[in-house]
């Protein structure tokens, strides 16, 4: 795992001095690549994200540039062990795909080359550990997401006992991941929903810009620092679910034909957030603090009371938002059919609700986001070299 | 390790009971005394390790086991039989029959060369499970055995997994009623 910013960096020395010769194998190439620059320059990209560790990949990991979301259910036959024995499949693919090397069986080996940061992570549905009789495993936090009031939710986005996300930098390496691991589940289960996702990372550096056209990610945790653990990952002496984390998965569409009749001002107001830097209505840039107290010379707030940063913020609750973009559209008649991935990390649920029940009850943003789609996933700790995820809950109970 | 090995014996089935039984016959037909070598050289068995190991998921009939055969000896080692509870195993290669690719037995054996490997996989040289008793399940694992020239035996996991591919006719020697795979 690298900052976004030295990745972008590196791209573009690499681009300048002839890329063509990288990624001819991936790492290797790579580093090789690196080493006929001779001394003082930069190495290569890297190109692959540890698989094995206290934590699974893709969610501490710097958003890559896409996303697959992939919800299974597990036919009714399915028990713990035959369970154990499909995330030890799939545990293996993921761990060998993301490492650049082929899965076994693979049949299009050679896709495997070029990894591109790809991640895999696995989430479990409540009810399917209800199902299995394992729900004494689960965390405290593991609470399902309650109606809300703007809601608007179909079948077809929600739910799911088994959570695959695929992240990566190249199109092709998340397809071919997720051809992979679809073959070593579908034995066993079939396709709820997919959902795509995408991002695209400024060449410069910094916050992505969503669908909408925000910055979004500012007032995100950052990884490494303690916040960002407390908020995200579940506590030590938690059981089987200890370094893992709870995923909330909302499917958000965004109505942009709406959004559009707004100019940046209102469109800014709609936030607490300018549109062209993303600063804070009441600062000068992105890193500013948000200053819920400042108000006009009228003594409106400069923040709107009903701003979607406010509302997030006076419900007092930190959370991991690593969402995507989707763009389905258009649609028949030129309207179109774009929104949030939206995805949550928390250790608690709770602390999403908190703020989702903030939100549904006042925010500016509701006129042009509504949701379609909702999902909880409890999501266990990493594994080392050799393990595999769900060996904590599974094999313990 | 010679412990696993005598538990996966012990756990065989008939059908590879029997064919462990030829080897054990052919090893008092003068091989005997080679044992006492083979202490001192160290058994092929040692030396070769599998990786990657792997099986076909299938229903029923037959199903192939694939995987890698690293030697880290510096002489040959000859695999010349495989066994598994679930089945009678063969050793099997693909082979053109009038144009067609099949596979069939090897007589020779498998070699793995010196300080080298020997490369299971589809389109090419397996193990192959002849008559499975019951289903083998995506995920399952299933002890296997090589039983080396020397006679010396190495057992190996394989997991089962779904595959499509390299779906060659079975055509057994001097047999041309070929079965599906
Ligand atoms: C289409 C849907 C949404 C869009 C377009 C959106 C957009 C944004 C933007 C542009 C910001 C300001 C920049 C930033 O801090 O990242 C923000 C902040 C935030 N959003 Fe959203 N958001 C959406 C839905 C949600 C939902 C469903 C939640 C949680 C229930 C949420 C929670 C937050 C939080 C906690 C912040 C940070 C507030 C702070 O600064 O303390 N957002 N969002
Ligand atoms: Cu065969």
């Amino acid at each position: 795992m690298e900052p976004t910013r030295t990745t972008m960096r590196r791209r573009g020395l690499l681009t300048a001095a002839g890329g063509a010769a990288l990624g001819a194998a991936g790492a290797g190439a790579a580093a090789t690549f690196g080493r006929d620059e001779g001394p003082g320059t930069e190495t290569a990209p890297e190109t692959t994200v540890p698989f094995h560790g206290p934590h699974q990949a893709g969610i501490a990991t710097p958003a890559q540039d896409r996303a697959v979301l992939l919800a299974l259910d597990m036919h009714e036959t399915v028990d713990a062990d035959r369970l154990a024995a499909v995330m030890r499949l799939l545990s293996d693919d993921a761990a060998r795909l993301t490492g650049g090397v082929p899965a076994l069986a693979d049949a299009d080996a050679e896709l495997a080359a070029e990894p591109a940061r790809l991640t895999v992570t696995f989430g479990f549905g409540l009810d399917l550990l209800d199902r299995l009789g394992l729900a004494g495993a689960l965390p405290e936090g593991a609470r399902p997401v309650p109606a809300f009031g703007t809601d608007r939710l179909e079948e077809r986005w929600s739910g799911g006992d088994l959570l695959i996300q695929v992240c990566g930098d190249g199109d092709l390496a998340v397809s071919h991941a997720v051809r992979m691991l679809v073959k070593d589940s579908r034995s066993f289960a079939t396709v709820r929903w997919t959902q795509r996702g995408f991002l695209q990372r400024p060449t410069g550096g910094g916050t992505a810009r969503n669908i909408m056209g925000q910055i979004d990610g500012t007032g995100n945790p950052v990884p490494g620092e303690p916040a960002f653990d407390s908020a995200v990952w579940i506590g030590e002496d938690a059981g089987p679910f200890a370094g893992g984390t709870m995923m909330v998965v909302r499917r958000i569409r965004t109505d942009l034909d709406q959004w559009d009749r707004l100019d940046p001002v209102g469109k800014g107001r709609v936030i607490g957030r300018r549109l062209s830097d993303g600063a804070p209505l009441t600062g000068e840039t992105e890193d500013d603090p948000v200053d819920l107290e400042a108000r006009e010379a009228n003594g409106l707030p400069v923040i709107p009371a009903s701003a979607h940063v406010r509302r997030a913020a006076e419900a007092g609750a930190v959370m991991l938002r690593r969402s995507y973009n989707y763009d389905d559209g258009p649609r028949e008649d030129g309207s179109p059919d774009t929104g949030l991935v939206f995805v949550a990390f928390q250790a608690d649920v709770e602390q999403f609700n908190t703020v989702q029940a903030h939100l549904d009850e006042a925010d500016l943003l509701n006129t042009y986001a509504v949701a379609v789609g909702s999902a909880v996933f409890a999501v266990p700790p990493g594994c080392g070299e050799g393990g595999w995820i769900g060996r904590t809950f599974l094999e313990q109970y | 390790m010679n412990d696993t090995m005598s538990n996966a014996l012990s756990r065989a089935a008939a059908a590879a009971a029997l064919s462990l039984g030829l080897l054990a016959a052919c090893a008092d037909g003068g091989e005997a005394e080679k044992n006492e070598d083979d202490t001192a050289r160290a058994a092929a068995a040692e030396s070769v390790t599998v990786v990657d190991a792997w099986a076909v998921a299938t229903e029923e009939g037959m199903t192939a086991v694939f995987g890698v055969l690293e030697n880290g000896a510096d002489t040959e080692a000859r695999i010349v039989e495989a066994a598994s509870d679930l089945s009678r195993v063969e050793l099997h290669e693909v082979a053109e029959s009038d144009g067609d690719m099949v596979m069939q037995e090897v007589e020779e054996g498998f070699a793995v060369p010196a300080g080298g490997e020997h490369e299971l996989h589809p389109g090419g040289d397996h193990l192959m499970l002849m008559e499975l008793a019951e289903p083998l399940v995506a995920g399952d694992r299933i002890a296997m055995t090589l039983v080396f020239e020397d006679g010396s035996e190495l057992v190996f996991d394989a997991v089962a997994k779904d595959f499509a591919g390299g779906d060659e006719e079975y055509e057994p020697h001097g047999d041309h009623d070929a079965h599906d795979m």
